[in-house]
């Protein structure tokens, strides 16, 4: 399934500043894990062992994977999976001032 | 503690305002005695900034930026006071316009816990959603546009740049501190948000109680769950923040913080935010650190403001 992964700022600097990645990936678990190989490190800010971490929201189109199948969430061609933190903290260098 | 005590006995002086902006300040301390048994003699001393009346030490900030901008005729009737937040000082400035009759806009990135939301909406505050990719930096660019696009409507408040802000904590936060602590205390740990606490409380300590080492704290990642607290090297820097005014950095990370707020609810029954445990974790750190040290950190604001019911939370606004 080829689906669009949209980037938070803090994690930019990771993705060259991409502010979305487009990739192939049945589940969410798939997409984190194609995304680890494209941008290294970037795995282990989104999860850690138990999943995803408490503080990290992970949507499949519009909806909270936490209220789906958590990582084994599938996808379909054409979703939009956004990674946005759990609060509004600080943003990353990318932004323009 | 006898549990025969008399409550009266315990409770300190009572005081009497002529208003809720009045009833800000004058927070009390209490020490964290069960945390104190892992350190070599140390005390830690928290200081209840959830005690003011909005709920945080962002009342501090928000009352002497409005009364300072009043005086100044910046501010007044007709003219909204606007500026972004990522919530304790929206709430502020919401309860403070309220009790002052002025107009409050605030944004807010649309992340924001749905309390926070829901308090400023009571108060008769305007909310204005911005981008939640873009965090709180998001929100700042968005206010900024707003303010540039009517520049007569609004008095841009800025609590990023404001020197009103760290000058409460100068004003306030400081003497309380040496009043209440005094001359024994060796360390406080402050975390970085808008840096106005760091910045005018460690000014304040440094001239009056020059022996105290002043610590500022902020998250270790840039993607981080420490709401209120900026993680500098990846943020907007605010105008205020001088990162030579402390003596000493600390980062702390997110599932440390988390962890402390749950642990000293259930072990000292005070129930702190999320930034707030990670000051106390940071203040554990340079307790054990220390033999016989006396550290004072801040409860920025109380953990039921992070109540956030996942579920009513799912629709955002992108």
């Amino acid at each position: 399934m080829s689906v669009t992964i949209k980037i938070p700022t803090p994690l930019r600097t990771l993705t060259a500043g991409a502010d979305e990645v487009a990739l192939e990936a049945g589940t969410i678990r798939e997409a984190i894990d194609t995304l680890e190989a494209k941008y290294p490190g970037i795995k282990d800010r989104i999860c850690d062992d138990k999943g995803v971490r408490r503080f990290v929201n992970v949507f499949a189109n519009e909806e909270d994977i936490r209220f789906l199948n958590n990582l084994d969430t599938e996808l379909s061609d054409k979703d939009v999976v956004s990674i946005v933190p759990a609060i509004a903290g600080g943003s990353g260098p990318t932004s323009s001032k | 503690m006898e549990a025969s005590q008399d409550s009266a006995a315990l409770s300190g002086q009572g005081r009497r305002y002529p208003s809720v902006i009045h009833a800000i300040g004058n927070t009390p301390v209490v020490r964290l005695q069960p945390l104190e048994r892992e350190t070599d003699g140390a005390h830690i001393y928290l200081k209840l900034e959830y005690a003011n009346p909005g709920g945080s030490v962002k009342d501090r900030a928000a009352r002497q930026m409005i009364l300072d901008a009043l005086a100044g005729g910046r501010l007044r009737q007709g003219v909204t006071l606007i500026d972004s937040t990522s919530g304790n000082t929206g709430v502020a400035y919401a309860m403070i316009g309220a009790a002052l009759g002025l107009r409050v806009a605030l944004v807010m990135p649309a992340n924001v816990s749905a309390p926070r939301k829901a308090i400023v909406r009571a108060y008769g505050a305007e909310l204005i959603l911005s981008d939640p990719m873009l965090g709180s930096d998001g929100a700042i660019e968005h206010c900024q546009r707003l303010v540039d696009a009517e520049p007569e409507r609004y008095f841009y408040c800025d609590q990023y740049a404001n020197l009103s802000n760290p000058k409460a904590h100068w004003l306030s936060t400081g003497p309380e501190i040496h009043a209440q602590v005094g001359a024994e205390l060796t360390h406080v740990v402050l975390g970085l948000g808008t840096s106005g606490t760091c910045m005018g409380t460690t000014r304040y300590l440094r001239q009056h109680l020059p022996h105290v080492r002043c610590l500022a704290l902020q998250p270790s990642e840039a993607l981080h769950g420490l709401e209120g607290l900026k993680h500098m090297a990846s943020s907007l820097k605010p105008a205020i923040y001088d990162e030579q005014v402390p003596h000493e950095h600390l980062a702390i990370d997110t599932e440390t913080g988390w962890d402390m707020a749950d642990r000293i609810a259930r072990e000292t029954g005070l129930h702190v935010g999320h930034s707030s445990g990670a000051n106390i974790a940071g203040a554990l750190q340079v307790a054990k650190a220390h033999p016989n040290a006396r550290v004072l950190t801040i409860a920025c604001d109380r953990g039921d403001r992070y109540f956030a019911p996942l579920k009513w939370e799912r629709n955002y606004t992108w």
